[in-house]
């Protein structure tokens, strides 16, 4: 039962994962890797039920908080360079 | 079942990998290490190397990208294409890796009992260790008790790293602020800010303002379970460190880096990175002061066991302090140079 | 096979976790822009985890770990909303602007 959840989530993982890879924005690329975040809270989760060893789930809280510290990162790094009028950065 | 999971989790590593070395565009590829660094935390998961994970999840998705961002800001944003091909590189790399492998297949099989590193000590530090030290988490007993020396060098190349950074870069000489409220009285602007980007105004950032503000509190509070809950589960003084220097990070984030400079000044960072690793070292040279060897933490109490809690919770905290301090030292060394700041 | 009520219960909230987990992952692969991308993954964050994350509940009783299990689902879902809002917000400011509908159906 676990296990095919487990499995479930690795699909949607890797399915992120394409969308990280061919995304033509950069921001394509930013919700792909906050989404990955997500499905990896819910793997470690999901993987601490199946080996049976819930001490998985600080681990799960640490990813559920600090996920949010990248996405504002980058964003910010977008906001400084468009006030600044350089060049935003590179879009295929 | 669990192989299944391993075998998704490797192939998905390889993909991201080969992109990360193949895309020109080093902004796309911090963020794709982002995701390699989640992928390596679920992999120390299904191995059950709790720890390493913990560590992992807590420095690799915040302090990593940020720190890379901040060294992005100071170049191109794009590789260069290199002047010429690497073949014989290649070669070369590829029969190294060819005689590694070859040597690897000497090794005895992951996880076997009977190989030679597991059948000395790790048996004594398992079997011994509920007597001789006492926490549960026995990667607690054995980084903190066993091996307080090694912990005791790393927090010393932690140190001597910030100090290396900040000796390097140094946070901005120029005139600081100097704000005296003498009365209604507020005097000296500074002649040059500390950045120069323009500041945002603050009602577009609303939302993560007020957000920030129920977040930040919840972080702090969560580094310090993890720091005093160590003994019990994973955590310990690295990850605790980290997960607090994250809160300020988010902090510095959301409102201004001069903001959050002020709250935490990179005075106190330095007296607080300081009297970590002093009082490591204090501890040790207590431990031979009462009669001991050095961190022989039996003497620190009137019982051996209770003298192992206080000294692990003693440098446990040394090494937290510590790396919180040089962390944020770090962020504000890199994060606010040529004033392009994150 | 399970006859347990608490067991059913948990295998039918995670298959319909993991059924609007892939579909949101399909939808983040497929569809055709950035800010309809937003949506595929506002279903994943908010319905895909509290459904898993209650099947795990129901799996645990009143424990320690049921409230660390809240806890993660409170973190997650103030963070992922509060993330999509920036990064929309950044976009907009940035000057991508949604696709509003096929011209052809007008």
């Amino acid at each position: 039962m676990y296990a095919a959840a487990a499995l479930a989530i690795l699909v949607v993982m890797a399915l992120t994962l394409v969308r990280a890879l061919v995304g033509p924005t950069a921001f394509d690329r930013l919700l792909a890797v906050n989404m990955f975040g997500t499905k990896t809270v819910l793997l470690i989760a999901v993987v601490g039920f199946m080996t049976d060893r819930p001490d998985f789930l600080d681990i799960a809280i640490v990813y559920a908080l600090v996920n949010f510290l990248s996405t504002l990162a980058v964003l910010r790094f977008f906001e400084r360079q468009l006030h600044e009028g350089s060049a935003p950065p590179e879009e295929e | 079942m669990e192989a299944a999971v391993d075998i998704v989790l490797l192939s998905l590593l390889c993909v991201t990998v080969i992109v990360i070395v193949y895309i020109r565009k080093l902004f796309c590829a911090i963020m794709l290490l982002g995701i390699f660094s989640l992928i390596s935390a679920s992999l120390f998961i299904t191995m059950d190397a709790v720890d390493v994970a913990f560590t992992e999840a807590a420095v690799g998705t915040g302090i990593s990208s940020i720190l890379l961002l901040s060294a992005l800001s100071l170049t191109h944003t794009r590789e260069r294409r290199p002047a010429h091909q690497p073949y014989v590189a290649l070669m070369v790399v590829a029969v190294t890796g060819a005689v590694l492998v070859y040597g690897t297949m000497d090794l005895p099989a992951f996880g076997d009992p009977d190989s030679a590193i597991h059948r000395h000590m790790a048996v004594r530090f398992i079997v011994d260790s509920p007597q001789e030290v006492g926490p549960p988490n026995v990667v607690t007993s054995v980084l903190a008790s066993y091996r307080g020396y090694d912990t005791l060098g790393e927090t010393t190349v932690i140190f001597t790293a910030g100090i290396a950074l900040v000796a390097l870069l140094g946070f901005n000489r120029r005139k600081e602020f100097k704000v005296r409220l003498s009365g209604a009285q507020i005097t000296s602007v500074p002649e040059v800010p500390l950045s120069s980007a323009p500041k945002v105004p603050n009602a577009d950032y609303l939302v993560l303002r007020i957000v920030g503000k129920m977040f930040i509190p919840l972080i702090m509070l969560f580094a310090l379970y993890v720091q005093f809950h160590g003994d019990y589960g994973p955590g310990g003084g690295f990850q605790a460190g980290v997960i607090f220097a994250s809160a300020i990070m988010l902090y510095a984030m959301i409102f201004n880096v001069e903001t959050a400079m002020r709250v935490v000044t990179p005075t106190a960072l330095r007296l607080l990175a300081v009297l970590g690793l002093l009082l490591y070292g204090g501890v040790g040279v207590l431990c031979m002061l009462l009669g001991g060897n050095f961190l022989d933490y039996n003497v620190l109490a009137h019982a051996p066991l209770h003298g192992q809690h206080l000294g692990i919770f003693l440098i446990e905290l040394g090494v937290g302090i510590t790396v919180f301090a040089i962390m944020v030292t770090m962020f504000y060394a890199l994060g606010n140079r040529s004033g392009r700041s994150v | 096979m399970d006859f347990d009520l608490l067991d059913i219960l948990t295998a039918l909230f995670l298959t319909v976790g993991c059924f609007l987990g892939i579909s949101g992952g399909v939808g983040l692969y497929r569809l055709p822009d950035f800010f309809s991308r937003q949506h595929a993954t506002g279903v994943t964050d908010s319905a895909c985890s509290f459904l898993i994350l209650f099947a795990l509940i129901l799996q645990s009783g009143f424990t320690l770990v049921s409230v660390k299990l809240c806890f993660i689902f409170f973190f997650l879902v103030i963070t992922s909303t509060t993330a999509t809002h920036a990064l929309a917000k950044s976009a907009l400011h940035k000057g991508i602007t949604p696709i509003l509908g096929r011209e052809d159906k007008r």
